[in-house]
């Protein structure tokens, strides 16, 4: 789960979602499913709660680049 | 005696002309306002025209490095204003503006520029909606191509980090205004696009006039935005400035603020999302459970009331039981009704008239054929019949007893 993105862990919720919905899946499908959807919302939920902002700017010096840490406040 | 004239050739005259030009000082540098006319690009690139005015027109010259230089395409009937130094070309003697720089004259100058080029990249195919790219709807890492300083920035880093500090946000600082900035816009966004880290880009700056923006209104950006791999949104000055960029740009935000809001979600919409999804999900399981709960139960009635198999089977022993059954009736039935039948025989047989009458009784019938079985049914003088176990005679009654 940690391998995914945030943007790829909504869509495979969302896909989840519409498949458990339609009542296609047969029952052991479906309960795997279930599992796999809660682990992803309470993944999602997680990271939007923990998540801190992290700023940097790319200085350019000497034809040298370099990333730096960041903040509006002092610049 | 009167002293001979002078006598110039053509060359001096000419000459002394263009040094009398030269030496003016207010000829060295000056602004000319007028209309141009006879317009020609000389492929040499070289442009070559005529300034008029009511009264009188001037010729003028402005040399290939001058002229590509030129923020507009000059046109004839155009009123402008050019700066440069009035000189003749010793050749033909012919007194002409060396034009150094011109601008539309008036105030929509830079409008002017604006439209021509508007226009010349609009049918380059720049504006293309077909071009545009799709902006992440979770962007993982913002590259903000502005000025490090600011409210602008600040407000973009606000926002961000209220609604989605998932987000990593990179600043690419540049120039946002004077003759530097479009450079510094264009490699900046190179920069993004070299680095490949970033899944957008947001460039801009807050608001200003026409000419703080016009950065935003140069050739070298527009292309630079066109040619990014990496979505760009334009965030550029307030809600009615409108530049090239964004035109250019996948998405246009009125301003950076806009940008921000419109470039991530807000958290608090994704975990309400989030909630109605699990809810949505328990639902569904909660559902196929009890289908499925549903169909074991009819299966299980089903299979008491017999699968197919059992069924067939089970109604042919309900036929031999019932057949059996119906057979030992009818077999008894039967021995009953032969028992029956023997007791009625022998019964009958006792009393049978044929066993009665061979025990010496006899019959009597009147002439009608009816039994006699009393005196009071006979007349005297009738007659009637006896009949005997072997026999039978015919008589007639002579006396009748009544006893």
């Amino acid at each position: 789960m940690e391998e995914m993105t945030f943007e790829q862990a909504m869509k495979r919720l969302e896909e989840i979602v519409t498949q458990l919905e339609s009542g296609d899946a047969p029952l052991e499908k479906s309960l795997a499913l279930f599992e796999e959807g809660t682990k992803l919302s309470a993944y999602l939920s997680k990271t939007l709660d923990n998540a801190e902002q992290k700023v940097t700017l790319i200085q350019k010096q000497n034809g040298q680049e370099e990333e730096i840490p960041f903040d509006a406040e002092t610049e | 005696m009167k002293e001979p004239p002078v006598v110039y050739t053509v060359t001096q005259v000419n000459q002394t002309i263009k040094l009398l030009l030269e030496n003016t000082a207010a000829f060295r540098g000056l602004y000319v306002q007028g209309e141009i006319s006879n317009f020609k690009a000389h492929s040499s690139g070289h442009y070559y025209f005529t300034l008029k005015d009511a009264q009188a027109a001037l010729s003028v010259v402005m040399f290939r490095s001058d002229a590509a230089r030129l923020r507009f395409r000059p046109e004839n009937g155009m009123k402008v204003l050019a700066r440069g130094r009035i000189s003749s070309y010793p050749k033909s003697g012919q007194v002409q503006l060396y034009a150094a720089d011109m601008m539309p004259d008036g105030i929509g100058a830079l409008t002017i520029a604006f439209e021509q080029l508007k226009q010349r990249l609009y049918e380059e195919g720049l504006f293309d909606t077909e071009h545009k790219k799709p902006i992440p709807a979770f962007p993982s890492t913002i590259a903000l191509v502005t000025s490090p300083t600011g409210a602008a920035i600040r407000d973009m880093l606000r926002i961000m980090e209220r609604r989605y500090p998932v987000a990593k946000i990179q600043i690419f600082p540049v120039l946002v205004q004077g003759q530097q900035a479009a450079a510094s816009i264009a490699q900046a966004l190179e920069d993004v696009n070299r680095r490949g880290e970033a899944d957008l880009i947001i460039t801009g700056r807050g608001g200003g006039s026409l000419e703080d923006l016009w950065a935003f209104n140069e050739e070298i950006v527009a292309r630079a935005i066109y040619y990014s791999d990496i979505p760009v949104v334009s965030a550029v000055g307030h809600e009615p400035d409108v530049t090239i960029s964004d035109f250019v740009a996948d998405a246009r935000a009125s301003t950076p603020s806009n940008a921000a809001e419109l470039c991530v979600p807000d958290r608090i919409e994704l975990h309400r999302l989030l909630l109605s999804q699990n809810a949505e999900m328990t639902s569904a399981v909660q559902n196929r459970l009890h289908e499925h709960r549903v169909a074991l139960q009819t299966l299980e009635h089903r299979r008491k009331q017999k699968t197919p198999l059992g069924y067939i089977q089970d109604k042919r022993f309900e036929l031999d039981h019932v057949t059996g059954r119906m057979q030992t009736a009818m077999e008894q039935r039967l021995l009953l009704q032969r028992k029956q039948f023997g007791e009625m025989a022998a019964y009958l047989d006792a009393y049978s008239p044929l066993k009665v009458l061979a025990r010496g009784y006899s019959v009597v019938t009147n002439k009608n054929g009816r039994v006699i079985g009393s005196s009071a049914l006979l007349k005297k003088g009738e007659t009637i019949a006896i009949q005997f176990a072997k026999g039978r005679a015919e008589c007639t009654v002579d006396q009748i007893r009544r006893k």
